[in-house]
């Protein structure tokens, strides 16, 4: 089967929010929007869901949290419990205000660092990739929408070369 | 233009009513001389409490003094110490009143205080967002004259030997205390209250002009009454964080004139600023629900609470700051502070930090829950709760020492002041539009989305 879509292409985020907007209305299936810059609200008019990214970085704050009580209490009162400069070693609370700095900072070096690894597996990045976009201007100034065809041709053109796009393609996409 | 609801007035005239019912009671009950607070400790001894323990190590060291000197010589020794013993026990008694009076009353002073100063910096940021809310800031802010009168009363009743919050107010004190009489230079009475009186005109008139300007733009053609508040507000926020630093000294750290911390004025600081701005928020939400705010959306919320949320963290951090430190060095002139409060104050101690950090931390955290108006009167009555307390473990260890409860005093002194802010607050709400009409900001303002 041949799959086709079209490339309806802007030069002004205002045109593109309104265009993404018109084309949600027509109950077309917006398969991706390239911009050069974030578009604010442009998430919401295409009605992607919200990120979880801060959900991932709470848990993962937990778990670094965690991992440096764990770790100070496995080495400072478990493991050695030694007399240091008369700090009390023999309970885990006894001393914590001593291990607090470390605390914060692995939970804050966990939530940031898993956080941030979550984020480019998930949108796929990662060095030697190859680029995705459709079109180098989309890095510059221009606004790409890529719409799917269901043997609407001739409507989506004439429905896209309606809503201010300075190109309409239709290109054939393996 | 507000009204004040009849319903909400009366409350807090039951509120002041209560209150002033409550402290009577205390100012009442409590002893007058050390006759009475020998009966009172011989019968919490029968009742077998801690009291005994003390007696029981007083006894064993006059018993030591048996063996060494003669017997009579001992006995006038251990009646002079038990004498000693009753007095002590006699002052912290006779200050829990007027503890109680001190830390409700200095705290609404300094969470209005803290509205103002939020507000200042809303004007000089040029904020976008807050104009629609300085009305409503204006409203809480106006406690502050009737705050700032209270509490300069009370600061003249200490500086008259009416109580014995302030140990170095007393001669007989600094006589025999070396420590105290090397600061007599900067703690001395005149000098003291002439300090508080400077700072609570000088808050007290940047409000009283601030308001001013704020509605005399309304009715301007141009913003020339927008700049001055601009550059008075900067001016004022100077002269703030000076002050500040100084009446953090002046009215809370000289109650344990012998201990001080550098950071102490910003930790004050932090905690007021929080639950003025938490005020504000409640506040905010209340009128929203009466339908007085008609721009103010959840957004505007959602700002506040972010702020209620980051600024509790700030708290957080300068309470532990404070602690750490002196914990980690242990230097035991510095480190008495903290261990009264730990072993006599284990629980407001610790729980001002659960409820000041913890359960903010895990509330506020979330985006969605910054726009649940029932989440923020929830947390912002904790966070409230939680500095009155932070305020209570500050002046308590000092004045009243382990005889501290919270109990008719303190509540009563509370609800007293409640109720006085509310009143005074909300009378102060109906007599401006609730809407700045001509601020430069106030266009951005209502169309504010986060």
């Amino acid at each position: 089967m041949n799959n086709k879509v079209i490339y309806a292409i802007y030069n002004d985020d205002d045109i593109l929010m309104d265009a993404v907007k018109k084309t949600r209305a027509a109950h077309h299936h917006i398969e991706e929007v390239f911009t050069p810059f974030p578009v604010h609200g442009l998430d919401k008019a295409m009605g992607l869901a919200p990120s979880r990214l801060a959900i991932c970085a709470f848990i993962y704050g937990c778990i670094g949290i965690s991992f440096a009580t764990w770790m100070m209490n496995f080495v400072m009162i478990q493991d050695w419990p030694q007399d240091i400069g008369g700090k009390p070693s023999f309970s885990y609370i006894q001393n914590m205000p001593a291990f607090v700095p470390i605390m914060f900072e692995m939970t804050v070096f966990f939530a940031a660092h898993l956080m941030v690894l979550t984020f480019y597996m998930r949108s796929r990045i990662w060095p030697f990739k190859e680029a995705e976009n459709p079109d180098v201007r989309t890095t510059d100034d221009h606004f790409l929408m890529e719409i799917s065809i269901n043997n609407n041709e001739e409507e989506l053109v004439s429905f896209f070369q309606n809503t201010g796009a300075v190109e309409v393609k239709v290109i054939e996409k393996n | 233009m507000y009204t004040f609801s009849s319903k909400l007035k009366t409350l807090s005239f039951i509120l002041m009513a209560i209150g002033i019912l409550g402290m009577g009671y205390g100012f009442y009950s409590a002893p007058k001389d050390i006759h009475e607070v020998e009966t009172l400790l011989a019968a919490e001894s029968h009742g077998a409490h801690g009291e005994k323990a003390a007696h029981g190590e007083a006894h064993s060291s006059d018993g030591e003094h048996v063996q060494t000197a003669g017997h009579d010589a001992t006995e006038a020794d251990a009646a002079a110490k038990h004498e000693e013993h009753l007095t002590h026990v006699l002052h912290e008694l006779q200050n829990k009143p007027w503890a109680a009076l001190y830390v409700a009353c200095i705290f609404f002073m300094l969470l209005s205080m803290g509205v103002l100063a939020f507000y200042a910096i809303q004007q000089v940021a040029q904020a976008g967002w807050s104009p629609v809310l300085f009305r409503v800031m204006q409203g809480i802010t106006a406690y502050l004259p009737w705050g700032s009168v209270i509490f300069f009363v009370i600061l003249i009743l200490c500086g008259l030997h009416f109580n014995h919050l302030f140990i170095w107010l007393d001669p007989e004190v600094v006589a025999h205390d070396p420590l105290i009489a090397n600061k007599a230079g900067y703690l001395n009475f005149p000098f003291w209250i002439v300090r508080a009186a400077i700072f609570l005109i000088g808050w007290n008139a940047y409000r009283f002009y601030s308001a001013k300007n704020c509605l005399a733009q309304d009715d301007a053609n141009d913003d020339l009454f927008y700049k001055k508040n601009f550059n008075i507000s900067a001016m004022f926020l100077v002269f703030f964080i000076v002050t500040e630093s100084i009446m953090s000294w002046d009215w809370i750290m000289s109650i344990d004139p012998h201990w001080y911390s550098t950071l102490f004025g910003w930790y004050v600081f932090a905690s007021f600023f929080v639950s003025g701005i938490t005020m504000i928020a409640m506040v905010t939400v209340y009128l929203k629900s009466r339908g007085y705010l008609e721009y103010v959306n959840t957004s505007h919320v959602h700002d506040l609470a972010k702020f209620m949320f980051g600024i509790s963290i700030f708290w957080t951090y300068l309470w532990f700051s404070q602690f750490m430190l002196i914990w980690y060095a242990n230097i035991p002139e510095e480190i008495t502070y903290f261990i009264t409060r730990i072993q006599l104050y284990n629980l407001p101690f610790f729980g001002a930090v659960v409820m000041n950090f913890v359960f903010p931390l895990l509330i506020l955290v979330n985006t969605d829950f910054k726009r649940i108006t029932w989440v923020i009167v929830m947390a912002g009555v904790v966070i409230l709760a939680g500095h009155y307390i932070d305020f209570f473990n500050m002046i308590m260890p000092g004045t009243v020492g382990d005889k501290w409860f919270i109990g008719i005093p303190e509540i009563a002194s509370v609800l007293f002041f409640l109720g006085l802010f509310v009143f005074v607050v909300f009378t102060a709400l109906t007599k401006a539009p609730l809407l700045p009409k001509r601020n430069p900001y106030i266009e951005e303002s209502k169309h504010f989305h986060y």
